[in-house]
């Protein structure tokens, strides 16, 4: 048995080890370190996934040997290995970012405790990725999401209000997995297995009834609320705003996107949109709540004083378009919903990543310390521009790679009326980004009051190295998979193709 | 040196001339010596390129797929060719009046100004030779963002305010309309390049009323042609700087709106195509509309730059026009409009500047008697006018009459009614200007003294005194005057330009 030959299981393992030490770690500072570390290893690994998946096609891993539908599978294919790539990726770049902000807004003994969830949180979302079992799913989703309210908690110490954010958010999320735990109750009621190509083969064979119906209804309500699916997204903008600005950026880029690609596996390939109810949640239900998401948040978005709220909201109208890529039912949408969940969390750890360096050096996130931002803390003013410029879809950004291929999705599918209402609703985002940038770049600093000073009472300066460094590096990241969509759209373009192939 | 080398070196030594400009920052002579040895270096390459593509060589450069099946891809043909030489050429000219302007007034963030600038001529470079229409819409974006800084440039309320509406405008109809045109045509003809006689006649079966509606996203999409009620952008863009005025919303932004409408009806739609279906009729009559109603407005505008502007908005919809009038003299007058109008309207935009910073004076009515203190630049103003009108022997007389020939050839009378009425407007708003200020006295004070003639705050120093002369300092004045030389020398090389634009109308490359 050779290291290669585990490599599935890496990307849970290596975090699931690692994580509890850092509860004997006596110093943040080691924890960070530790942290990078583990999450430079699950990240190499998944790249390594990645690559193997994208050569050499599906992997399949029994856990301890034990073949599945009794024993539990990792099945990796393209759209999951996207996933992993991306969330392993965003936690890769945002626990370097993480120390400077976290040292200043939690409490100093909470450290390694953060870095342990942190790590936490993320062995949960890359292992609900990862699995084909669909028990397991809910395990993973369960270990997620306690890190998250945990986590979410932390920004206590700042703001009080995260405490009830992160208790809304408790009530919220556990409300969803519960309904999901429900709905995998149902179908494997009905089919006798929990192994998704299992369910899929018994659905294919037996046809389905009432109860499956039932049971992918609640999946759809359990991970619509776990991914803030209008109008079930209410838990989610006290979460991103009040929680540290690390942990905002962590979550923002990948929490939702991990139930967007749940929905997405268990809509194509576990129960499949070829049976008749399927395809008309899409066209009735989610389609719908998929548009009125997009204006209604986005327009939200554009009445905040709160940058990390406005950003939080434009994340419900961002999930509006994978969730409406995934309604066209067609392979151009799914691809399209694939490649936005993809650059989306990009865009928004880059975006959330600017926020976190302007509350630490200015203690706030609200529009008030984005004044003349250009002149005080250019790196990051810039920074926060050009993911901004990338979240409107400007060319040579992601932004506008995602805007492409849904655009041109819907054109396919012969609804040119949802084009527009899509870039309608883009237009929106022209507005609230427009309007930071304004304040970025053409206002003047305060000459005096709270804000003209940093937090200690220096002169304010341009955030640290580790901060700039990984925030640019997503930066880059936008505008690179903004030119060169070989990676994103390509692969893409194959999971969907193998996601509806495989109907 | 090849010439795909060339056309990609068009566009790369702005950029570098970016990074130089950014460099030199500290020291303002180098770093205009660097915008003006870019602008030398890249005048040459794009009229290296102008001369093979006159040769008939039609040379294509591919990058990169940036989406499956759209590669980022340019290829020179005799419009771009056209537009390339003539935002390049004229950038320079811009560049040496930007230097007496931004001096003489003592702006703010002049190097934030010439980075913006070079970044500007690349994009519009871009446009120019975007080989389909992808590409197209990328440099078309960023020319807006590039000149975002520029329109902003005083960083005040009025700026700010004026900024919103630029961008608001510009991307609102890029993004909510271009954009999806662009893909709707990608998703119906499976390709978007420019392609002789057009790439949507094959599919005409298809499409059925989604033709027109696609030249409608089109014609109102690309809002950087201004064509009515898209306007508003361009009188709110003159609270920049005059430079930025004069060469990007006379010359290289308009022009690459109304350049982009042409290379859509010409290469996308093809002339026979909307001939047959009759579907860009609607759109004539609203070009027309345009000129008239934004002629009527600039007559009511007593701020020579408000004026000026409602000018541009009125003869940007002669292109629309002969673009839709979908006759090939149509075409070849809205292709030469392009170039004839872009010198006239760029002399008229730097005069009005100078007079800002030798008399510091933006209303019309306080300009009388002007002339006489100031008689080169309200010289150059008049044949300026002269050319917009349309008056022999100014290269703006062409254009005018080639459309008119067009309208005659689609039949329709009541456009060349329009086409007289608006000369005839223009005579009265922009030739009164400089009549007025040639032979009239100027307004005095009560006490005698000519209006104004004390109330000179922040005078520049270098200004030409010679006399009763009182000329704005020497790179404000002679750039104009050479623009204005250069509409006289066009009046006798139109027929130059004429053959060498005709293969546009060609069924093949």
């Amino acid at each position: 048995m050779s290291l290669i030959e585990q490599l599935p299981v890496l990307p849970i393992i290596i975090p699931l080890v690692a994580a509890p030490f850092c509860l004997i770690i006596p110093n943040g500072r080691i924890a960070y370190f530790y942290a990078i570390a583990i999450s430079a290893l699950t990240f190499l690994s998944c790249i390594g996934l990645l690559h193997g998946v994208a050569a050499g096609g599906t992997i399949s891993y029994y856990l301890g040997d034990w073949a599945p539908p009794l024993g539990i599978e990792y099945r990796i294919d393209l759209a999951n290995a996207l996933v992993l790539t991306l969330i392993s990726g965003v936690a890769a770049l945002v626990i370097p970012a993480s120390y400077p902000s976290i040292a200043a807004e939690a409490n100093p003994k909470q450290i390694p405790l953060f870095y342990g969830a942190m790590l936490i949180c993320m062995l949960g979302l890359l292992g609900v990725t990862i699995t084909g079992d669909a028990f397991n799913v809910f395990v993973f989703l369960e270990i997620s999401s306690l890190a998250t309210y945990a986590l979410v908690a932390l920004g206590g110490r700042a703001d009080r209000r995260a405490l009830t954010a992160s208790f809304n958010y408790l009530v919220m999320g556990t409300l969803g997995a519960t309904f999901f735990v429900i709905g995998l109750g149902l179908l494997y009621q009905a089919t006798g297995t929990l192994n998704m190509a299992d369910i899929r083969v018994q659905l294919l064979e037996n046809g389905t009834n009432r109860m499956v119906e039932a049971g992918y209804a609640f999946i759809i309500i359990g991970m619509g609320l776990k991914a803030a699916m209008f109008p079930m997204h209410l838990w989610l903008p006290n979460a991103y705003t009040y929680a540290p600005s690390a942990v905002s950026a962590f979550i923002a880029a990948a929490s939702t996107k991990v139930a967007v690609y749940v929905l997405i596996r268990f809509t194509f390939s576990v129960v499949g949109a070829d049976f008749d109810f399927v395809s008309a949640m899409l066209s009735y239900v989610l389609m719908p709540l998929a548009l009125a998401g997009m204006f209604f948040a986005s327009l939200v978005a554009v009445f905040q004083t709160d940058v990390k709220r406005m950003l939080a909201y434009s994340s419900v109208g961002q999930i509006g378009y994978m969730l409406l890529g995934i309604s066209l039912g067609t392979e151009a949408g799914l691809q399209a919903s694939i490649i936005h969940i993809f650059n989306h969390g990009l865009m928004k750890a880059a975006l959330f990543l600017s926020v976190a360096c302007v509350m630490l050096r200015l203690g706030v996130h609200t529009v008030d310390g984005f004044n003349g931002l250009a002149k005080r803390m250019p790196f990051t003013a810039a920074a926060f521009i050009f993911a901004g410029l990338s979240l409107v879809g400007v060319p040579l950004t992601v932004g506008f790679v995602s805007k492409w291929y849904l655009l041109q999705a819907a054109f396919e599918a012969d609804r040119a009326w949802i084009a527009f209402l899509i870039v309608a609703s883009s237009l929106i985002a022209v507005v609230y980004v427009g309007r930071i940038i304004e304040l970025i770049l053409l206002r003047e600093p305060p000459e005096d009051g709270p804000l003209f000073r940093d937090v200690d009472g220096n002169p304010v300066r341009e955030a640290p190295m580790v901060m700039l460094v990984p925030m640019w590096i997503l930066v880059l990241a936008n505008v690179y998979f903004g030119l060169r969509t070989d990676v994103t759209a390509d692969l893409a373009g194959r999971a969907a193709a193998s996601l509806i192939g495989g109907q | 040196m090849s010439v795909e080398t060339a056309l990609l070196l068009s566009m790369i030594i702005p950029v570098l001339g970016f990074c130089g400009v950014w460099a030199l920052g500290g020291a303002p002579n180098a770093r205009e010596a660097a915008t003006l040895i870019t602008g030398g270096f890249t005048l040459a390459l794009t009229l290296m390129v102008f001369h093979t593509v006159g040769n008939g060589a039609r040379p294509l450069v591919e990058l990169f797929d940036v989406v499956s099946g759209l590669p980022i891809a340019f290829r020179a043909e005799p419009l771009g060719a056209m537009f390339a030489v003539l935002a390049s050429g004229l950038w320079i000219v811009n560049s040496i009046y930007s230097i007496g302007y931004m001096r003489g007034h003592n702006e703010p963030h002049q190097t934030r100004f010439y980075m913006c600038f070079t970044i500007a001529i690349a994009s519009a470079i871009g446009v120019a030779y975007s080989a389909n229409l992808f590409t197209l819409f990328l440099f078309y974006e960023v020319l807006t963002l590039s000149t975002f800084p520029l329109v902003t440039h005083k960083g005040d309320a009025a700026a700010r305010n004026g900024g919103r509406i630029y961008l608001g405008i510009l991307m609102g109809t890029s993004i909510g309309l271009l954009l999806p045109a662009v893909i709707w045509t990608f998703v119906i003809a499976g390709t978007t390049d420019f392609t002789p006689g057009g790439i949507l006649s094959a599919h005409v079966d298809e499409m059925g009323a989604v033709l027109p509606i696609l030249l409608g996203l089109y014609a109102f999409g690309i809002g950087k042609a201004a064509l009515m009620p898209i306007h508003p952008w361009l009188p709110n863009a003159m609270v920049a700087p005059t430079p930025v005025s004069a060469f990007l919303h006379a010359v290289a932004v308009v022009k690459a709106g109304v350049f982009s409408l042409l290379k859509v009806v010409v290469y996308i739609f093809g002339i026979d195509l909307l001939t047959q279906t009759g579907a860009s009729s609607l759109f004539m009559w609203l070009a027309a509309g345009s000129i008239i109603l934004a002629s009527a407005i600039a007559m009511s505008k007593d701020n020579l730059k408000a004026r000026l502007a409602y000018s541009t908005v009125s003869q940007l919809s002669y292109v629309t026009l002969g673009a839709m009038l979908a006759t090939s003299m149509g075409v070849m007058g809205g292709a030469l409009q392009i170039a004839m109008h872009a010198l006239g309207k760029m002399t008229l935009f730097m005069c009005a500047g100078a007079i800002y910073v030798g008399a510091h004076k933006t209303l019309i009515s306080e300009m009388r008697g002007l002339g006489r203190v100031m008689p080169f630049t309200f010289g150059a103003f008049f044949v300026g006018a002269m050319s917009i009108v349309g008056l022999p022997p100014l290269g703006g007389s062409w254009p005018k009459f080639l459309l008119m020939v067009g309208a005659a050839d689609a039949g329709q009378l009541i456009i060349i009614a329009v086409l007289i009425l608006s000369s005839l407007m223009n005579v009265a708003y922009l030739l009164s200007i400089p009549v007025q200020a040639f032979y009239m006295a100027p307004d005095t004070t009560d006490d005698g003294r000519p209006l104004g003639a004390n109330e000179n705050p922040g005078a520049p120093k270098a200004l030409i005194q010679w006399g009763a002369l009182k000329e704005a300092p020497l790179l404000t004045v002679a750039p104009p005057v050479l623009t204005a030389a250069g509409a006289i020398a066009l009046f006798f090389f139109a027929n130059g330009l004429y053959d060498y634009l005709s293969p546009i109308l060609d069924g093949a490359w």
